[in-house]
Order: structure tokens, then C-alpha cells, then sequence
């Protein structure tokens, strides 16, 4: 097989449209993902909280 | 600041000190008859004061241990006092060029005072100079919080925050001197970039090491959008940049690249520095402080991350079209045309997000106008990326493209987003940095609001009418299929708009002058609280105060 223009341009737009796909499914998938509510919730919370500021030892 | 660093660290300061100013006098030795020899000595002349500094105090006691129970935010608070300077120094120079394209007859008869070489001085001083900054001073103190681990060290954030200034005086005192490789925002020569990657993987480290010793198990949005800009501006920053230097004692250099292909990679560059440098850093900014000013959590956290990831991955290939109608592969240029347009639905959600975690909280944005900074940048952000999506359309651009609605579209995003995230930000957190119980003065702020306000609509009206005209002229044939206007017919057309557009800069400068004095004013006046209180939030108890403290 030669790397050439057809071959590269080829690649591209074919594996372009899967990986992206994936990605964007792998992304829905860890947002949704039940387990991980809670810590986005507690990390969106935090935020705003009125702890003391100083960091964890 | 040397006070603070433990006795390896003033060694390790040392040593940096020491090749510094080695370098330097290898460069302005080896370039003496170049440019590149003046840089040496600006390279040598910063080392040396680094090392007076660091010699002056070299004896004082070493930091207590108890510095670890606290966060490390001298190099934020530095950093936002840079952050003003460049500001007002890059927003006059955008004043003063702007002045130059109304009356051209205005200038001085030096070199260094063209308008070719005072106009990167513009770009890169508003640009890296203020924005670049701005996400420093603001990345370490949000790193923290979020953390709630400190900095890893003393002496790398510190590091950081020097060298990259130096990078940006390198690139500044460079523009007027004639050096530039001549690539849009990417105009500094080869050492000088070389510099700038050092820089930027301490500064990566410094992330990376700060999370590895984080205490919040799941890493807050706003640290991924701040280290997607770390990362993906090393990544532009290294490519673009590959050059092969004449020799080591010129600063000339050829880029390896060239024709399409450095056209391409350029662009492939200049776009996403729009969207990691301008758009991703400064999201980071809105995902902390907007909250934080409003006292009300973001209002979908899994919509940040979505967007996170539609502007991480899509942005990376909108690049090209900014080469719409040229020598470019036809499907490359749709390609980044679909994804420009694509892009729309990323970034709304953002802005949407943003703008619905204040929904509930309106009292509060229409009593501060520390909050209606952030609320107006998510306003212009919406309107930015809606518009940027249209004109990288096809058809859309042959009108808009090398005419003023770009410059327009620019700065909508520039002064409308950039800057007013980056000043409300600013305004909230100094009071805190500073553990003062208000800005001092909240007038002011209103001033600075109104200001920025007038001065933004001004600039991007008179630019898309200026535009606009432009675009119609330059394509409007006759009768016997001729032009029907010559290129100066369009130039008197747009001279009006050029005076308008000045004014809107001279408005927005004018608030950036007011944000200096206040925050100076604010650092220097005299401290209200009890120095024990370690809180960020000294009288939040007081909710009738007129600049609402975040929390309550």
C-alpha cells in the first residue's frame, strides 16, 4: 500500500467520522453514567460552599 | 517574594538566573551585528535583576512550615497586576493604531512607529499580554480551591509567571525593532519560542503535580477547559513554530513550512488559538467565578462537560476556514466549514449554561456590577460563536472575508468576552486575594461596566457597518462587468466608521485605566479585617453590602 494523496485524504474522512462518533457516544455514556451523579453534583456544590479556605492536609 | 522560597529553591532560582544570563550574553555576544543582540542584553539585564532580587534577600529565615496550611496566591496576586498593566498598555496601542487607519497622517517618522509594527503590538500585548496573565494569576488560585491542595512548590509558579512576561517583552520590544516571522499572533522568532515551551512545560507540571496531590477526588470542570488551553497551546505553539534558524546568532529563521501547507498550519494555529487561548482558558474562568460571584452552583454540570469535550475535539478542525476561496483542497475548506457550524451547538451550551445559573440570582446581577461583567461576557460569548459559526459559512465569508466585519467579529469576542470575564473575574477575586471587604470603590466598577459596555457596541457596530460596505463595494460590478468602485472609493466609505471605531477603543481604554486605579486603590488601602481570618470570604456576613460577596 503506498501512502499517498488518495490514501491519506481516504483515511481521513472514513476514520474522522468513526472516532469521532465513538468519542462523542464515550463522552454520553461517562456523563450519564449513574455512578457518577454524585461526585458532579458534590464537585458543582463545592464550589460554591463556604468552607473554610485553606487546603486539606 | 524570595522570602518565600525554601533554601533549595533559592538555589534552584539561582542556577535559573545563572543560564539566563548566560544565554543572554552568548545571544547579544554571537548577535551583535543582529537584532538578535539586543534580546541577549534584555535577556541578561532581566537575570541580573532576578539575581539582585534574589541576593538581597538570600539570608532572610526560610519559609515556616505552617505556609503549607495555607494556599500559595503571590504569584495570582502579581499576576493580576500584571494582567491591568499589559491591558492598558495593549488596549493603547489598539487606540493608537486605530487613531493611525482614521488619519494617517498622525504619525511620527520612525520605523518602529509603522503601523505594521505597532499592530502586533496591539494583538499580542491585549492578547498574551493581558489574557495570558489573566489565566495564569487565575488558573493557580482556582487549581487551588478546587484541589484544595496547594501549589507544589514555590519557586515554579513564580517561574512561570516571569518567564512568560519575559516572553511577552521579547515579543513586544521585538515587533518595533522589525522582527517578526510574519505569522498572524504567532510572530515571534525562534528563541523566543523556544523560551515560551520551556515556560509552558513548567507550568503544565505545575497542573499535573497540584492534581496528583489533589484532596476532591473528581477534578472540577474548570481545571479540564484550563488544562485543555495549557496543553493544546503547547501543541499549536511547537508546530507552527518549527523553523530552522539562519544561524544561532541571527534571529531570522525559515519556517518548515511553506506554500498551502504553511497556510494551513498557520490557520490550523491562529483558529485554535482562538479557541483554547481565548475561549477554552477563559471558560475555565467562567465555570469558577460565575458560580462562585453568584453563590449558585453551575446550573448542569454534565452540560459543561458535554460542551467540554464538542469544543475540545471540533474546534481542532475549524482552522480552515479561514482559507475559504484559496489554493486549499475544496473538501478541507467545507470540512472546516461543517465544523464551524457544528461548533455552534458546543458553545451555546455553554453561554446557556452560564446564563441559567443566574437565572433566580437576577437581583444580584442587577445590584453588582462585578456579576454583570461575567453575565454580559456570556451574553457576547453566545453572540460571538453564533456569529463566527455564520461567517465561517462559505457563501458568508466571500462577502465577510479581509474586510472589517472580521475585525468586528474579533473584537466581539475580545472586548465583549474575553475582557469582560476577565475583568469580572479580577474584581471578584482581588478583594479576596487581598482579604479586603469590598473593592474600593463600587462606583467605579459601574463606570468600568458602562464603559466597556458603550465602548464594545460602539467598536463592533461601526465595524460590521464598515464591513459590510466593504464587502458590497468590492463586489459590485457595472454595466459593462467592470468594478464599479476602486479600492479607495471603499477607503472614504469606511472613514467614518474608522473614527467611530477609534472612539469605542478610547471608551474601552478608558475602563481599563478606571480597573487599574481601583484595584491598586483597593490593594493599598488600609486592611479592615483581623489578619488571622484565613477566609476568602472575610464579611460575608454582611449581606447588605453593596459588592455582594460570594456565598452568601
Amino acid at each position: 500500500m503506498t501512502i499517498d494523496h488518495e490514501m491519506l485524504t481516504g483515511f481521513s474522512k472514513s476514520f474522522g467520522l468513526f472516532y469521532l462518533i465513538a468519542m462523542s457516544i464515550g463522552v454520553l455514556v461517562y456523563t450519564y453514567w449513574p455512578s457518577n451523579k454524585k461526585p458532579f453534583e458534590h464537585a458543582a456544590k463545592a464550589v460554591v460552599s463556604d468552607e473554610e479556605d485553606r487546603p486539606c492536609l | 517574594m524570595i522570602s518565600q522560597l525554601t533554601g533549595n529553591e533559592r538555589v534552584l532560582a539561582a542556577l535559573t538566573f545563572l543560564i539566563l544570563l548566560c544565554v543572554g550574553v552568548a545571544m547579544a555576544a554571537a548577535g551583535r551585528d543582529d537584532l538578535i543582540g539586543t534580546h541577549g542584553w534584555i535577556i541578561a539585564v532581566s537575570a541580573i535583576a532576578g539575581a539582585v532580587a534574589l541576593l538581597r534577600a538570600y539570608d532572610a529565615p526560610e519559609p515556616s512550615a505552617t505556609r503549607l496550611s495555607e494556599y500559595y496566591d503571590d504569584p495570582s496576586k502579581v499576576g493580576i497586576i500584571l494582567t491591568l498593566i499589559w491591558g492598558v498598555i495593549g488596549m493603547l496601542v489598539g487606540v493608537w493604531v486605530a487613531a493611525l487607519l482614521a488619519w494617517p497622517e498622525l504619525t511620527i517618522d520612525a520605523a518602529w512607529a509603522s503601523f505594521g509594527r505597532l499592530r502586533p503590538v496591539h494583538t499580542s500585548g491585549v492578547i498574551f499580554g493581558f489574557g495570558g496573565n489573566a489565566l495564569i494569576a487565575t488558573s493557580f488560585h482556582v487549581l487551588q480551591r478546587t484541589t484544595r491542595a496547594r501549589l507544589p512548590d514555590q519557586f515554579s509558579p513564580w517561574f512561570v509567571l516571569f518567564g512568560y512576561n519575559l516572553f511577552c517583552v521579547l515579543a513586544a520590544s521585538g515587533y518595533l525593532m522589525g522582527i517578526t516571522q510574519s505569522k498572524e499572533y504567532a510572530e515571534p522568532e525562534w528563541y523566543a519560542d523556544i523560551w515560551l515551551v520551556v515556560v509552558w512545560v513548567v507550568y503544565f507540571s505545575i497542573y499535573i503535580r497540584t492534581l496528583l496531590r489533589r484532596k476532591e477526588p473528581h477534578i472540577y470542570v474548570a481545571n479540564w477547559y484550563y488544562m485543555a488551553f495549557i496543553l493544546v497551546v503547547a501543541l499549536l505553539h511547537i508546530i507552527n513554530n518549527l523553523a530552522v534558524p539562519i544561524s544561532f546568532g541571527h534571529a531570522k529563521s525559515y519556517s518548515l513550512f511553506s506554500g498551502v501547507q504553511d497556510a494551513m498550519t498557520q490557520w490550523w494555529y491562529g483558529h485554535n488559538a482562538v479557541a483554547f487561548f481565548l475561549t477554552a482558558g477563559f471558560l475555565g474562568m467562567m465555570y469558577y467565578y460565575l458560580p462562585k460571584r453568584a453563590g449558585r452552583p453551575i446550573y448542569s454540570y454534565r452540560t459543561s462537560i458535554i460542551s467540554f469535550w464538542g469544543i475540545t475535539f471540533m474546534y481542532m478542525w475549524a482552522g480552515s476556514h479561514h482559507l475559504h476561496y484559496t489554493a486549499l483542497p475544496h473538501w478541507v475548506q467545507s470540512l472546516g466549514m461543517a465544523f464551524s457550524v457544528v461548533l455552534l451547538v458546543p458553545s451555546w451550551a455553554s453561554a446557556g449554561n452560564a446564563l441559567l445559573t443566574l437565572n433566580g440570582a437576577w437581583h444580584k446581577v442587577r445590584d453588582d456590577a462585578v456579576l454583570r461583567f461575567m453575565m454580559l461576557a456570556a451574553i457576547f460569548y453566545g453572540l460571538a460563536t453564533f456569529e463566527g459559526s455564520f461567517m465561517a459559512i462559505r457563501a458568508v465569508n466571500s462577502l465577510s472575508h479581509y474586510t472589517d466585519w472580521t475585525i468586528g467579529h474579533v473584537h466581539a469576542g475580545a472586548l465583549g468576552w474575553v475582557a469582560m470575564i476577565t475583568y469580572g473575574s479580577l474584581y471578584a477575586l482581588t478583594p479576596w486575594l487581598w482579604k479586603r471587604p469590598a473593592l474600593y470603590s463600587a462606583k467605579l466598577v459601574e463606570w468600568h461596566f458602562w464603559l466597556a459596555l458603550s465602548g464594545t457596541v460602539v467598536y463592533v457596530f461601526a465595524m460590521w457597518n464598515s464591513g459590510v460596505i466593504q464587502g458590497l463595494m468590492w463586489r459590485t460590478y457595472n454595466d459593462s462587468g467592470t468594478l464599479s468602485y476602486s479600492f479607495v472609493d471603499s477607503l472614504v466609505a469606511m472613514h467614518p466608521y474608522y473614527i467611530a471605531r477609534a472612539f469605542g477603543g478610547l471608551l474601552f481604554l478608558s475602563g481599563a485605566v478606571i480597573a487599574l486605579y481601583n484595584i491598586v486603590m483597593t490593594i493599598r488601602s488600609p486592611v479592615a479585617v483581623a489578619s488571622e481570618s484565613a477566609s476568602d470570604i472575610p464579611l460575608g456576613l454582611e449581606p447588605a453590602a453593596p459588592i455582594a460577596q460570594a456565598g452568601e
